[in-house]
C-alpha cells in the first residue's frame, strides 16, 4: 500500500516528462529550421519546464500577467465617459496610450509628451468630434477599439507598427464606415489576409496603407484583390520584395527537405 | 501477520532474483572480488570494463527489484502500450473537436492539477470519416434560437483570444487562418418576414447584423443577381471561415499537454448495472448505470475494458449507436425508455470549384433562399458550394462517395442564377462527410439522459457542431464538474424536448 502512494508522484512525474517529449520532438519536427535556437535563459527555463509542473506554473502565470497589464490598459473607459462624456474618454484613453489626435475643426494635434505626461487641454473639448486619430506604434488592442467606437466622424485612423492590431480587431473597423477616408495598418505583425477582406466595409476609403506586413504570402495578389474590393482607394504597398521573398521560401523549403 | 507475509514475499521474491542471474558471471564476481580491492586505483582497461559491467548488473537488478515491490506496475506478460488505462475518471467517446473541446473544459475547470483522469478514445486518428475535418469551416451568429447566437458570441470570443486559451509554452502561436468574410442570407418573399424577426432576435442578443434592400445588396455586391431577392441579412462581425484542422488540432494538443490521455481504439461495448424503480404512476423505469466500456484495439482482437465513472459520448455521427449500445430507443412504446434517439449520420457534399472570374476578396459566406450555398476558398478564383438534399432524396449513408449529378442538377442552376459569372466553372474537386444530424430538431442534445445517470451527451449539432464546440465543451464540463450550467444555460438543449416532443426548430437551417 505504502508502496503504490510512494510511487504515485514519481510515476506522474515520469509520464509529464515524457509528454512534453512527445510535444518537443513533434514541434521540432513542424517548425521550419530557419528559427534561431532561443537564448541560453530561455533554453534552460524550457528545459525546466519540461520536468517541473512549477516552472510551468510560473512561466505561465507570468505570461497572463503581462496579458493583463496589456488588457488592463485598453479596458473600457467607463468612468471617465459618465463623468465627463464619450468624446473626453476617447481622447483620454488616446492620450494614455501614447497616441495623439485632431478635433473637427482645428489644425493642431494633440500629442502626449514624453514619459506619458499630456496637456489636460482637451478637457475644454467636451462633446467635440475626433477627426483624426494617431495610435501608431501604441499597443492598443482589440478591447480598446471600444474607447474609440463612438468617433462617427472619423476621417483618418493611423495603425502603423501596432503589434497587438489583429484581423479581429479590422473586423470591427466597420463602425466607421460611414466618415473613414484614410486608414494605415502598415507594419502591424499581426494582419493577414483573412483580416484585410474585412475591409470591405469601408466603402468610403480613400488611402490604405498596407505596406511590410509580415503574414501577407502573396502580396502581389493581395493588393490587386484589394484594389478591386475598393476601386476608389488608393492602396500603397511598399515593404514587399516580392523577388527576394521567392527566394528565401525557396531556401527554407530545401532545408527542410535536407533535414529528412 | 498479512505484513508478515507480504515481507516474507519480498524476501523470497529478492532471493529468486539474485539466483536467477547468470550462473557463470556470479561465480568470477565471487572469485576476483577480494584481490580486487586493494589495487581499485591502478586499474588497468580491463578492470574497467569488468567494473562497467558490473554496474550495469548492479543497476539492472536494482530496476528488477524495484519493479517487483508491490504497488509498481510491473507485470511478467508483455503489455501492449497502447492499451487505455484500465481505470479513468472520464472516458470521452469521440476524438472530434467537441470530445476534445470538452476534454480541454474538464482540465481547465479542474481544481488539482491531476483531479480528474480524462481519457480520450478516438477509433481513427487519421480521421478520415470525421465530420469535424471535412466541414465547411463557417462560424456564423445568424441563429434564430438566442442560445445558438449565445453559443456563437461564446465561440468568437474563444478564437479571438485562441492563444491565451489553448497556446502551449514555447510552441508556435496558433493561427486558425481567420477568414473575416461574414455570411450574407437572401431570403424570398415568403420568407422575408421571419429573416427580419430572426435580426431582431440576433440584435438583442448582441450580435452585430445588417439588413439589406435588394438595392443596398446590388450596391454592395455587383456581381449577385437580385431577382426574386426580397431582403438579405449581412453579418459585419464575428463571422467567416476557419481551418478546422487547426482548431481540432489545437484543442488536442493543449488538453494532452495538460495531461488527458489519447487513446486509439473503438468503443464496441458498454457494460452497465440496471437498478429497477418505481415511478410516480407505479410504472416500472430501469436506471442503467455505466461500469466499464470496452475498447477494442484497431486492426487487431485486443481489447481492454475501461472502468470509468463518466462517460461522455461525443462520436458525432455515430453517437446513435453508443445509445443503442445502452439500449435507448428500445424499451415498451410510451415510455422513456422508448423513444429513439434521435441522431443519425446524414451524407453532405462539398464541392470545389474554379471560376477565375468569379467574386474577389470580399465574398461573402453567401446562402440563398434555394439552400444553395458557397464560400471563397483560398484567393486563387475557388470556391466551395454545396446544399442539403431534399429529405426524400437522402444519399445512402454507408459511405462517402461523392454523387456529381447532385451538383450538375441541384447546385449549379441556383448557383448560375444568383451569380451569373458561375455559368463558367469547374468542378475541381469534391468531398463528401457526415452530418450529426439530428432528426428530431436539427440542434445539438446536451446533457444526461434521465435513465442513464452517467452518460453525457454533446452531439447532434447538425450541421453547426463545429462552430459551437467551445461553448459546448464549456458547458459539458460545466455539467459534469459543478452539476449545472454556470456560464451560459443550455439546458433546453437537454433530453426533455425530446421526451416531451416539444422540437425546437432553428428557423434558417443550412
Ligand atoms: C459537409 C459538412 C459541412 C459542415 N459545415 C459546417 C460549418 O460550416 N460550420 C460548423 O460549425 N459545422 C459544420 N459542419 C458540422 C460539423 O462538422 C459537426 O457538427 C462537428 O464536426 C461535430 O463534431 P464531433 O466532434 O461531434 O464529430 P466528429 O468530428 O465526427 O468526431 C467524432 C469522432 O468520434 C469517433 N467515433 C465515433 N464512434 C466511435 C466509437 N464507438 N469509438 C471511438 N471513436 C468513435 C469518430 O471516429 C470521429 O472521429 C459541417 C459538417 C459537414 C459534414
Amino acid at each position: 500500500m505504502n508502496g503504490a502512494v510512494m510511487s504515485a508522484p514519481i510515476m506522474s512525474l515520469h509520464r509529464c516528462y515524457q509528454r512534453s517529449a512527445l510535444l518537443f520532438t513533434a514541434r521540432r519536427l513542424l517548425s521550419s529550421s530557419s528559427v534561431s535556437p532561443p537564448p541560453l535563459h530561455r533554453r534552460l527555463l524550457l528545459y525546466l519546464t519540461q520536468r517541473f509542473y512549477d516552472v510551468e506554473l510560473f512561466l505561465s502565470w507570468r505570461f497572463q500577467k503581462k496579458r493583463e497589464r496589456l488588457e488592463g490598459k485598453n479596458a473600457y473607459y467607463g468612468y471617465t465617459k459618465r463623468h465627463h462624456g464619450p468624446d473626453i474618454a476617447t481622447a483620454y484613453y488616446i492620450l494614455s496610450m501614447k497616441g495623439s489626435l485632431r478635433y473637427v475643426g482645428q489644425s493642431e494635434w494633440l500629442h502626449s509628451k514624453r514619459r506619458g505626461k499630456f496637456n489636460w487641454d482637451f478637457l475644454n473639448y467636451k462633446d467635440k468630434q475626433l477627426q483624426d486619430i494617431n495610435m501608431s506604434h501604441t499597443l492598443i488592442n482589440y478591447r480598446g477599439m471600444e474607447n474609440l467606437e463612438n468617433q462617427r466622424s472619423l476621417r483618418t485612423l493611423s495603425l502603423r507598427g501596432c503589434p497587438e492590431v489583429d484581423d479581429w480587431f479590422l473586423a470591427r473597423l466597420h463602425v466607421f464606415q460611414d466618415s473613414l477616408e484614410e486608414l494605415d495598418i502598415s507594419h502591424c505583425p499581426r494582419i493577414t489576409t483573412g483580416g484585410l477582406a474585412a475591409l470591405r466595409h469601408l466603402k468610403g476609403l480613400q488611402r490604405l496603407d498596407v505596406s511590410s506586413l509580415p503574414k501577407i504570402s502573396s502580396p502581389g495578389l493581395v493588393v490587386i484583390l484589394l484594389e478591386e474590393m475598393l476601386p476608389q482607394c488608393q492602396i500603397t504597398a511598399t515593404g514587399y520584395d516580392y523577388m527576394l521573398r521567392q527566394e528565401g521560401e525557396h531556401e527554407a523549403e530545401e532545408h527542410v527537405l535536407g533535414q529528412r | 501477520m498479512s505484513t508478515w507475509r507480504r515481507l516474507h514475499v519480498k524476501a523470497r521474491t529478492a532471493r529468486g532474483l539474485l539466483t536467477s542471474g547468470p550462473v557463470t558471471e556470479r561465480h568470477t564476481w565471487l572469485h576476483r572480488h577480494l584481490p580486487l580491492c586493494q589495487s581499485l586505483s591502478t586499474s588497468t582497461p580491463l578492470r574497467n570494463d569488468f567494473f562497467k559491467d558490473l554496474e550495469a548488473q548492479l543497476a539492472a537488478m536494482r530496476k528488477k527489484a524495484a519493479d517487483a515491490l508491490p504497488g509498481s506496475n510491473w507485470s511478467p506478460f508483455e503489455i501492449n502500450p497502447n492499451l487505455p488505462p484500465e481505470r479513468a475518471d472520464i472516458v470521452i467517446v469521440g476524438g472530434g473537436v467537441v470530445g476534445w473541446s470538452v476534454a480541454y473544459w474538464l482540465k481547465k475547470k479542474e481544481m488539482v492539477r491531476g483531479g480528474v483522469k480524462v481519457v480520450v478514445i478516438e477509433k481513427d486518428t487519421t480521421y478520415s470519416k470525421a465530420s469535424t475535418v471535412l466541414s465547411a469551416g463557417g462560424i456564423r451568429q445568424q441563429f434564430s434560437l438566442p442560445e445558438n447566437i449565445y453559443l456563437s458570441l461564446v465561440s468568437a470570443f474563444f478564437m479571438r483570444n485562441i492563444n491565451e486559451y489553448l497556446g502551449v509554452l514555447n510552441e508556435d502561436p496558433i493561427d486558425l487562418q481567420f477568414n473575416h468574410s461574414g455570411y450574407l442570407f437572401l431570403a424570398n418573399e415568403d420568407v422575408a418576414h421571419i429573416m427580419e424577426e430572426n435580426y431582431n432576435t440576433q440584435l438583442d442578443a448582441g450580435a452585430k447584423v445588417k439588413l439589406l434592400s435588394p438595392t443596398q445588396l446590388k450596391d454592395k455586391f455587383p456581381w449577385i443577381n437580385t431577382d426574386g431577392v426580397a431582403l438579405a441579412s449581412y453579418g459585419l462581425e464575428n463571422e467567416g471561415s476557419f481551418d478546422p484542422w487547426t482548431l481540432l488540432n489545437a484543442f488536442r494538443r493543449k488538453a494532452i499537454s495538460m495531461g488527458v490521455i489519447q487513446c486509439r481504439g473503438e468503443v464496441t461495448d458498454i457494460n452497465y448495472t440496471s437498478q429497477l424503480l418505481r415511478n410516480m404512476d407505479g410504472d416500472q423505469v430501469e436506471l442503467r448505470r455505466i461500469k466499464s466500456v470496452k475498447v477494442q484495439m484497431p486492426n487487431s482482437l485486443e481489447y481492454q475494458p475501461v472502468d470509468c465513472a463518466i462517460v461522455v459520448n461525443a462520436a458525432g455521427a455515430f453517437s446513435g449507436k453508443l445509445a443503442e449500445m445502452m439500449g435507448i430507443g428500445y424499451g415498451p412504446e410510451n415510455t422513456i425508455a422508448g423513444v429513439p434517439f434521435p441522431v443519425e449520420p446524414r451524407k453532405r457534399f462539398v464541392y470545389v470549384v474554379h471560376c477565375p472570374n468569379g467574386p474577389g476578396l470580399d465574398t461573402p459566406f453567401l446562402i440563398d433562399y434555394s439552400g444553395v450555398y458557397f464560400r471563397r476558398e483560398g484567393l486563387g478564383g475557388n470556391f466551395i458550394a454545396g446544399a442539403s438534399p431534399e429529405e426524400s432524396e437522402e444519399p445512402d449513408t454507408s459511405n462517402l462517395e461523392v454523387d456529381h449529378q447532385f451538383f450538375e442538377e441541384k447546385i449549379w442552376p441556383s448557383l448560375a442564377n444568383r451569380v451569373p459569372a458561375f455559368e463558367k466553372l469547374k468542378v475541381s474537386s469534391a468531398w463528401a462527410g457526415f452530418y450529426d444530424y439530428n432528426t428530431f430538431d436539427q440542434n445539438g442534445i446536451i446533457g444526461l439522459h434521465p435513465l442513464i445517470p452517467n452518460m453525457y451527451f454533446a452531439t447532434g449539432f447538425s450541421g453547426h457542431g463545429l462552430q459551437h464546440s467551445p461553448g459546448v465543451g464549456r458547458a459539458v464540463a460545466e455539467l459534469i464538474l459543478d452539476g449545472n450550467f454556470q456560464t451560459l444555460d443550455l439546458s433546453m438543449f437537454g433530453f426533455r424536448r425530446i421526451l416531451a416532443q416539444e422540437p425546437m426548430l432553428e428557423k434558417n437551417i443550412v
